[in-house]
């Protein structure tokens, strides 16, 4: 379809060279894109954003555990004192909670078990009879059907004296309101830090499109579309942005796993006995790996998708100027 | 295919660089456009390119009056418009070959299918040996030969060319008119910004003189 097709003065019969082409070199040079500090960027972003998934998803376990571990238990404290017969009294509170619809199982804590439980705060050997320790009864209750705690507690504080029933509500609730505040909080620095990313690379796209200016200003010439434009900024940034988040995210991933490493190691240990007890162990379940990989890949798209929109808007504002001679320089 | 009406250009606050400017280009016709330089023959091409817009006036391309055609339409049309400007633009990391294939690339064509009309226009405007060079290593005149087959490529129906034998001896100088012609007799509107005499001498052809912002027009 070669309109200017007619005699060739310069290409003469029998002297047909075989022409060897290099391969389409690209339109937009990688070269041309300052990537490595971007790069840098969004592996830091990404590595913030999944450490903060990676903790919002282990508090909120953490919360899911203790809510339904506590409130499958309540217990009934009778604190001793003058003229109280301990031992009476625990039997009695044991009878009317299991005379209640809903409680499974009471059971006394004897006083070895109370001494054992106790044994972290003030050492062994201890002489129960010689503190006025509180004598405890576990009731396990059907979780989806809990008796009336109110009428629990009225029919126990009339027949046995310093006796309190403790439902664990008001701990729960507190606990579970800390651990959503937390999650909010986590939630909050997520969007944070994909503000910041995004930011970023409407700033290092804004860079590479000034960087570049006579090659948008010429493809713009030669009837280039603004979206074939951008696809080819946005190639290079995809990359980038992949690159980097998979860096990030690979990062976060190793330290989730030295953590848990590190969790399980020393959990011989009495104190981490009780900080497993509290959080819930530090491993990190698949949730966290496949939400690091989310990321990755929300980070890569959002990336690409940034470039595009910025590359779109600014192609579009340097055609207005200029073909706007009141405002050309 | 394009029409002027009463068009003026001021760039800025600056003064009138275009002053009532009114003409029409019809189809498969050729022109030269002249003047002193800075008379305003660059401005004048770039209306025609769509890549201005008048500050009075009316400038139609393709019946279309410019300044209501919307954003995302002038890409198309620029296609039915090769341009050679004056300081060349061709990109410094593509080759000559690449360079003369961009308009066909953007339009999302495959190098199979342009490849050999890419290279026999390389042959034909005498490019032949320098397919493979970068632009910074060309001369003047290869230059401005790759930027000339850039604009060539798609067979544009209208062809604006901004000094296209600036940097050319004679010789050349005349080749270049010559495929200018040819390209014309094709049915390819040709305007060619010059001030050069000697090349408006050697054919007879209509003349558009550019002085003082006003443009005279000599069939
Ligand atoms: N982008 C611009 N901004 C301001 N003034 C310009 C611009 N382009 C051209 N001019 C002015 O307009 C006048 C005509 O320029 P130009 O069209 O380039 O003339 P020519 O191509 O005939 O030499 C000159 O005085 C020049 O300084
Ligand atoms: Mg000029």
């Amino acid at each position: 379809m070669n309109k200017v097709d007619k005699p060739n003065p310069v290409r003469k019969p029998g002297r047909r060279r075989k022409i060897v082409l290099r391969p389409m070199a690209a339109i937009v040079p990688a070269t041309n894109i300052a990537g490595r500090s971007l790069m840098l960027v969004i592996s830091i972003m990404s590595f913030l954003a999944c450490l903060t998934l990676g903790a919002v998803i282990m508090i909120q376990d953490t919360a899911n555990s203790w809510q339904s571990e506590i409130s499958r238990e309540v217990t009934i404290q009778i604190k001793p004192d003058e003229g109280v017969d301990l031992q009476a009294a625990l039997l009695s509170a044991r009878d009317i909670a299991l005379s209640f619809e809903g409680t499974t199982d009471a059971t006394i804590v004897d006083p070895e078990a109370t001494a054992r439980l106790l044994e972290p705060w003030l050492g062994e050997g201890l002489d129960m009879d010689e503190l006025p320790v509180p004598r405890l009864v576990i009731i396990t209750i059907e979780e989806d059907n809990p008796p009336d705690f109110g009428a629990m507690r009225e029919a126990l504080v009339k027949a046995v004296p310093n006796v309190h029933l403790d439902d664990h509500r008001t701990w729960v609730d507190r606990l579970v309101a800390m651990a959503s505040t937390t999650v909010v909080i986590g939630l909050c620095i997520l969007a944070l830090v994909f503000t910041a990313t995004v930011l970023t690379v409407v700033f290092a796209t804004r860079g590479a499109l000034s960087g570049n200016h006579h090659i948008v200003e010429v493809l713009h010439f030669v009837g280039a579309e603004a979206s074939f434009v951008a696809s080819h900024f946005q190639k290079h940034f995809f990359l980038i942005g992949l690159k980097g988040a998979l860096a990030g995210g690979l990062a976060a991933a190793v330290t989730f796993a030295f953590a848990g490493i590190w969790a399980s190691n020393s959990l011989a240990t009495p104190e981490s006995d009780q900080a497993t007890a509290l959080f819930g162990g530090f491993a990190m379940g698949a949730g966290g790996y496949v939400g690091a990989l989310a990321i990755v890949v929300i980070v890569a798209v959002l990336t690409a998708m940034t470039t595009r929109i910025t590359v779109l808007h600014t192609i579009i504002e340097i055609d207005m100027i200029r073909s706007d001679p009141t405002r050309s320089i | 295919m394009i029409d002027f009406d009463n068009v003026g250009l001021r760039y800025g606050m600056g003064p009138e660089v275009l002053r009532d400017v009114t003409f029409d280009i019809p189809k498969r016709s050729f022109q030269f456009l002249t003047g002193p330089s800075g008379a305003g023959k660059t401005s004048l091409m770039r209306l025609m390119f769509m890549s201005l817009q008048p500050t009075r006036g009316f400038v139609r391309v393709f019946g279309r009056d410019i300044t209501t055609i919307p954003q995302r339409e002038l890409p198309t049309l620029r296609r039915r418009v090769g341009i050679v400007f004056q300081d060349f633009r061709l990109l410094d990391h593509l080759t000559t070959y690449e360079n003369v294939a961009l308009p066909l690339r953007v339009r999302g064509k495959e190098e199979t299918s342009y490849r050999t009309d890419v290279i026999e226009l390389l042959q034909w405007v005498g490019l032949g040996d320098r397919m493979n060079v970068l632009p910074p290593i060309l001369s003047g005149g290869e230059k401005q030969r790759a930027a000339i087959a850039r604009a060539l490529i798609d067979q544009p129906e209208i062809l604006l060319a901004d000094e296209p034998t600036g940097n050319v001896d004679a010789p050349l100088a005349r080749r270049l008119l010559r495929l200018f012609l040819e390209l014309n007799k094709l049915g390819t509107a040709v305007i060619i910004a010059t001030h050069d005499l000697s090349l408006m001498d050697q054919i007879d052809a209509r003349r558009m003189i550019l002085s003082g912002g006003r443009l005279e027009i000599y069939e």
